[in-house]
């Protein structure tokens, strides 16, 4: 808020010459620089965006076609049916309108996915694969992907890599340069920002087919006047969110485990997903069989817990997890989930006052939820 | 809240009262989330966005339920497979039977509700005895008792209709205005939620194999030919595409529709008289009369906006018999026969059967 509010003082187009496009230009640079910091980037190597679906639309378009157009064979694109919709939304544009081939690399049901599958992929169609996209850590079941072994198995052939690090920065140590990405996409509200700001980071060895076309600004991968109060926010928060992750992540990974063991200690049917996968620490994802999410979250709703599920369509439908049906889960399980994610606001207390209240409301909900059966 | 006018104006009535309002939207496509073509349409984006804003404007929270599957296979199959069986279905009324007081009730009531509010016009009142009843509303015009005459003294006892005592729509639309909602000026939705075009013969064809056949008149002469006996309805003129007139130059109806051959029997108007409805689904909304097996005078209305007209009604062996004492035209099997005593409805079936004047001088 602070250095958003500062910059929203300065006024001035960041490209322009003057003065006061001079000073606007400085905050968006060192803001470029906090975020390449955090990390472990170049700060030629940050692209600002409006948030991770630009980033990652950039990002899989952008590598597609440059490929493509250097090799018309590569139109195969190796990803997982666990990744977010902001990704596999525009690999299915790319299927649909391009000939662009999919292959989604096996996912085990922890959640972990099958690198020896990958490998296997690579080896047999790498003259095809256009390029790898695996995101760092799943952003519903908190499960962490070795992104350094990914690109040492794709660098073999050649192939550039992209990772969705979105649910990873602030969460586990990112490192642009020891990964081995071609690029990665950052979103600001995930770490802090407001919202409506992002980052692709782009190797500087790579040049993606930009979207858009104007100005030329960000390498001319994003043309647009840029808009620095909220790169510098973007900044700041990516500073602030890695620069306690050792101590914030292991407080946050004692109330974790608590909250899993005390729930299912008092609701034995519960299930928490991906418990012995390698797994961030401030996520707990479990399954209540027999319930629905919706119900599970009006009534913790009325309770006065906010927790999340999935993600609802447009007109507000709470949907299966298509990430736990991805994990071979059936779509009673899926659509019976609650994700909880812990900040660094929350405290032992808020953690007793979820498990009491989840406690509470699990016989109500699990009626509620047989309505939604037919009779018939 | 259906994003409409009349669920947002009966929720701030209800929260002026006030309950402890919660403002639901029930997602009943199979599609949710794809954009309406029209004006009319149902759980669309646009109208779940609507009955939000009014939710937000009158302070309540708001959810979207999904019934979509329920809806599915309680109302649009059952319409599906009452068109093929040549019935004529009133899938509103099933919609309120099965999901808006069953299954949206039942989830209600296990998540600690105690009613559900809608924005239908018709009045529910206590007698003497404080047995609930189910009347028309004061806005006549508007009136919406008729589908809402499946449900039973259970439901009614959990069922709360604010706008039953305003007299009009107009009235309605003036007080949206005036609480500044959003919607007051939406246009009214009409026909079936889930075939937004409004063509149901047309609909139905993505859901049925087509079964073509003759037209043939009552003494089974053929008269022309059709590509599918399915969405056709009982009383229907237009669309029949009868190359000849008939001999007495007289427009042609549909009389009757029989699936197992595919013919469609057409023949005059008059043909078209029923004098006596039954059906053994039936059920009484509120209290049952005290004697049902003998016969009692009432009014029986067919269709959601049609007249009524004075009946007899009894229950003869398990079924609800119903003798009308000025003839109806163009009843079909399938719909639904609502019994009314003055301005309360007392009890509904299913027609199953329909006895015209002359097939029973035949």
């Amino acid at each position: 808020m602070q250095a958003l509010n500062g910059a929203l003082e300065q006024l001035g187009n960041p490209s322009s010459v003057h003065g006061h496009g001079q000073n606007t230009r400085a905050i968006l640079e060192d803001a470029r620089d906090q975020v390449a910091h955090a990390v472990g980037a170049n700060r030629s190597e940050i692209v600002f965006t409006s948030g991770g679906t630009e980033a990652n639309n950039q990002a899989i378009k952008g590598i597609y076609w440059a490929q493509n157009r250097k090799n018309k064979a590569r139109k195969v694109i190796v990803t997982a049916a666990t990744e977010h919709h902001a990704l596999l939304d525009p690999i299915d544009w790319l299927v649909e309108h391009e000939g662009a081939e999919v292959i989604n690399v096996a996912v085990g049901s922890s959640g972990m996915l099958d690198l020896e599958d990958l490998e296997q992929i690579l080896s047999s169609r790498s003259e095809e694969i256009a390029l790898v996209s695996l995101m760092w850590v799943n952003n519903e079941t908190g499960v962490i992907t070795d992104i350094v072994r990914v690109t040492e198995l794709a660098k073999r052939y050649g192939i550039p890599v992209h990772s969705d690090a979105i649910a990873a920065i602030g969460h586990v140590p990112v490192d642009f340069a020891e990964s081995g990405l071609t690029a990665m996409s950052i979103s600001g509200h995930k770490v802090g920002a407001p919202i409506g700001v992002g980052a692709l980071v782009v190797a500087r060895d790579f040049s993606p087919v930009s979207l858009l076309h104007g100005g030329g600004q960000e390498r001319g991968l994003r043309s647009g006047t840029m808009n620095y109060p909220l790169a510098t926010s973007l900044g700041a928060a990516c500073q602030e969110a890695v620069s306690d992750r050792v101590e914030r992540q292991s407080r946050l990974k004692q109330l974790r485990d608590l909250i899993e063991t005390e729930i299912v200690r008092a609701i034995p049917s519960a299930v928490v997903t991906a418990r012995d996968t390698d797994r961030v620490d401030h996520n707990a994802h479990l399954i209540f069989p027999g319930t629905q999410s919706d119900n599970l979250l009006f009534l913790l709703d009325q309770e006065g817990v906010s927790v999340s599920a999935g993600s609802a369509c447009q007109a507000g439908v709470l949907g299966a997890s298509h990430v736990l049906v991805a994990m071979g889960h059936p779509e009673e399980l899926a659509s019976a989930c609650l994700r909880i994610t812990l900040g660094h606001t929350t405290t032992a207390s808020d953690a007793e006052r979820f498990i009491e209240a989840i406690i509470k409301i699990h016989p109500g909900a699990l009626v509620a939820s047989q309505s939604t059966q037919s009779a018939n | 809240m259906s994003g409409g006018v009349d669920s947002a104006v009966a929720a701030a009535r209800l929260v002026d009262e006030g309950h402890e309002v919660v403002g639901v939207h029930l997602a009943l496509s199979r599609m949710p989330g794809t954009l309406r073509t029209g004006s009319r349409g149902c759980c669309t984006i646009e109208d779940s966005m609507d009955a939000q804003r009014a939710a937000k404007k009158l302070g309540i929270p708001f959810y979207v339920w999904d019934f979509s599957e329920r809806f599915k296979i309680d109302v649009v199959d059952d319409f599906v497979a009452e068109y093929q069986a040549g019935r004529t279905p009133n899938p509103c009324m099933r919609c309120n039977e099965r999901i808006k007081f069953a299954a949206l009730l039942e989830r209600a009531l296990a998540l600690g509700f105690d009613a559900v509010g809608t924005g239908h016009y018709a009045s529910i009142t206590k007698d003497e005895d404080d047995n609930l009843e189910l009347h028309r509303s004061l806005a006549m015009a508007k009136d919406q008792s008729y589908v809402l005459g499946v449900l039973t003294q259970e439901q009614l006892s959990h069922a709360l209709f604010p706008l039953g005592a305003t007299a009009s729509k107009d009235l309605v639309r003036r007080e949206a205005a005036e609480r500044g909602l959003t919607v007051a000026n939406k246009p009214d939705s009409y026909d079936i939620c889930f075939i937004p075009e409004g063509d149901t013969r047309e609909w139905l064809r993505d859901f049925v194999p087509s079964s073509p056949g003759k037209i043939v008149d009552q003494q089974g002469t053929e008269l022309g030919e059709h590509d599918g006996h399915v969405g056709f309805t009982i009383g229907q003129r237009k669309g029949l595409r009868l190359g000849r007139p008939a001999a007495d130059g007289k427009p042609r109806y549909v009389l009757e529709i029989r699936p197992k051959t595919s013919e469609v029997v057409v023949g005059p108007e008059a043909a078209l008289q029923i004098t006596q409805l039954s059906g053994e689904r039936y059920s009484w909304c509120g209290r049952a009369p005290e004697r049902p097996e003998e016969f009692f005078d009432c009014e029986v209305q067919v269709r959601a906006h049609g007249d009524t007209v004075p009946a007899q009604a009894a229950i003869v062996e398990a079924e609800l018999v119903i003798k009308l004492k000025e003839p109806l035209y163009g009843v079909a099997p399938g719909q639904t026969a609502v019994i009314y005593l003055g301005t309360r409805v007392l009890g509904q079936t299913t027609i199953d059967q329909t006895t015209s004047a002359e097939v029973a001088v035949v």
